[in-house]
């Protein structure tokens, strides 16, 4: 699907769990996730936190979007 | 002819041990066949004596690899098979991908490996090198045309001891590895068919069937965040309560569009997830750990953002076709170009 949507022209990212697949299936901006069950969500934290790592991995996905990309990128860490 | 030792892998599913609240589960050995390795030993008794099961909960495989690797690997050395078995795992992510990590690690140890699965299957593209891939149905509605044809395969490979002979020959999906042969006329002759049938327009098989990368230039990024419409997107079953589309749990032949220019939080008391491949409890409880409405309404208020999109487009990503997927995916597009949006977050679990 991020394939299909980027092929129109539109940048994608792909923010998920199991990045090989995100790799294999073709994403050129692929931000890894926390967990399958829940990739922008922890359980295991209270609200508050479990906001801020969510803010932190659509942080890391605002960036890859605003980062030209030539090839695939999995963007592991926030750039500052 | 004695009979050979074969370890089968199985996951939480196939092995009994549960559904998806047992996805977590970490590897364990079984002595003895489990659920389809019963039927298979069945069809193999003659042949095979199937000595252990070793049975990994999906979400374990994938979200805690190299652990899963270790002990799977341990147990091996332990077993010491004369094959090892995987699957069949039909049109399940996880469940191939696990079971193409299971003959990775036979191939490292010089075990031969057998693997059921379903071609699109993105386990069989990712392991196809490191065993024997036996095509199946997408799902396990197909198990039992999937198991006579596993067990032929494993027939012909000790008949053949060991060497089956070529994908076509032996019926194993192609594992991108050449090797020589013999053939009987020389590779000029050859060519000259080749051609010829080309020119004639008649069908001919390629001796060096070029790959297809099906791959996508990348989107030029955005350059300024604070004025653009971003869209979210997502595989993860993501729904309003009561899942009005009925878009289905799995091999979902639809897709659903959402209004959320409403909604600051998704809470339970308004989304849920229609995706059957995955423990549904978080989603359930707070839909943002899939589809994050709340983060982005902040970077909205903030105007770090210029707007999320009032609507958010969502399917099931479990076992559906690439077919369909491609086809939802072109329409999405289409209608997220014409509702001016600029740049896309899809998210999968």
């Amino acid at each position: 699907m991020v394939k299909e949507i980027e092929r129109e022209g539109l940048p994608v990212v792909h923010v998920a769990t199991v990045v090989p697949i995100s790799l294999t299936v073709g994403a050129n901006r692929i931000v890894p996730a926390i967990a399958i069950p829940h990739p922008l969500g922890n359980p295991k934290l209270d609200e508050d936190d479990e906001k801020n790592e969510r803010r932190e991995i659509i942080e890391r996905a605002l960036q890859a979007l605003t980062t030209e990309v030539e090839d695939q990128r999995v963007f592991e860490k926030l750039e500052v | 002819m004695a009979k050979i030792k074969i370890v089968h892998y199985l996951n939480q599913f196939f092995g009994q041990q549960g559904g998806e609240d047992k996805a977590n589960l970490p590897p364990q050995k079984k002595k003895g066949a489990v659920g389809p390795g019963t039927a298979l030993a069945g069809e193999l008794k003659d042949y095979v004596d199937i000595k252990a099961t070793i049975i990994c909960g999906d979400g374990f495989a994938n979200e805690k690899k190299e652990q899963a690797a270790s002990q799977i690997r341990e147990y091996l050395i332990e077993l010491e098979p004369d094959l090892i078995l995987a699957g069949p795992a039909f049109n399940a992510g996880r469940y191939g991908m696990a079971c193409g990590m299971v003959a990775e690690i036979a191939a490292d140890l010089d075990m031969p490996a057998v693997v059921g699965i379903y071609p699109e299957n993105p386990g069989y593209e990712m392991f196809s090198q490191y065993g024997y891939f036996i095509e199946t149905g997408d799902s396990a509605a197909s198990m039992r045309e999937a198991l006579p044809d596993i067990a032929d395969f494993i027939k012909l490979y000790l008949k053949r001891e060991g060497k089956p002979g070529s994908p076509e020959e032996a019926n194993y999906l192609p594992r991108g590895i050449r090797k020589n042969t013999f053939a009987d006329e020389r590779g000029a002759k050859r060519a000259v068919k080749m051609l010829m049938a080309k020119i004639k327009g008649a069908d001919y098989d390629s001796e060096y069937p070029m790959p297809t990368f099906d791959r996508v230039e990348p989107a030029p990024a955005i350059e300024d965040l604070s004025q653009a419409k971003i869209a979210l997107v997502t595989s993860g079953g993501i729904v309003p309560n009561g899942n009005p589309d009925r878009i289905e749990s799995s091999s979902a032949s639809k897709y659903g569009k959402y209004k959320i220019a409403d909604f600051a939080d998704l809470t339970e008391d308004s989304h849920e997830t229609a995706h059957g491949g995955y423990d549904p409890v978080f989603a359930n409880e707070d839909a943002d750990c899939v589809l994050p409405v709340d983060v982005l309404r902040d970077l909205e208020e903030e105007g770090r953002i210029g707007k999320l999109h009032e609507y958010y487009y969502s399917t099931v990503g479990n076992g559906t076709s690439v077919a369909n997927a491609k086809v939802f995916a072109r329409e999405i597009a289409q209608k997220l170009l014409s509702e001016g949006v600029q740049a896309v977050i899809l998210t999968s679990t």
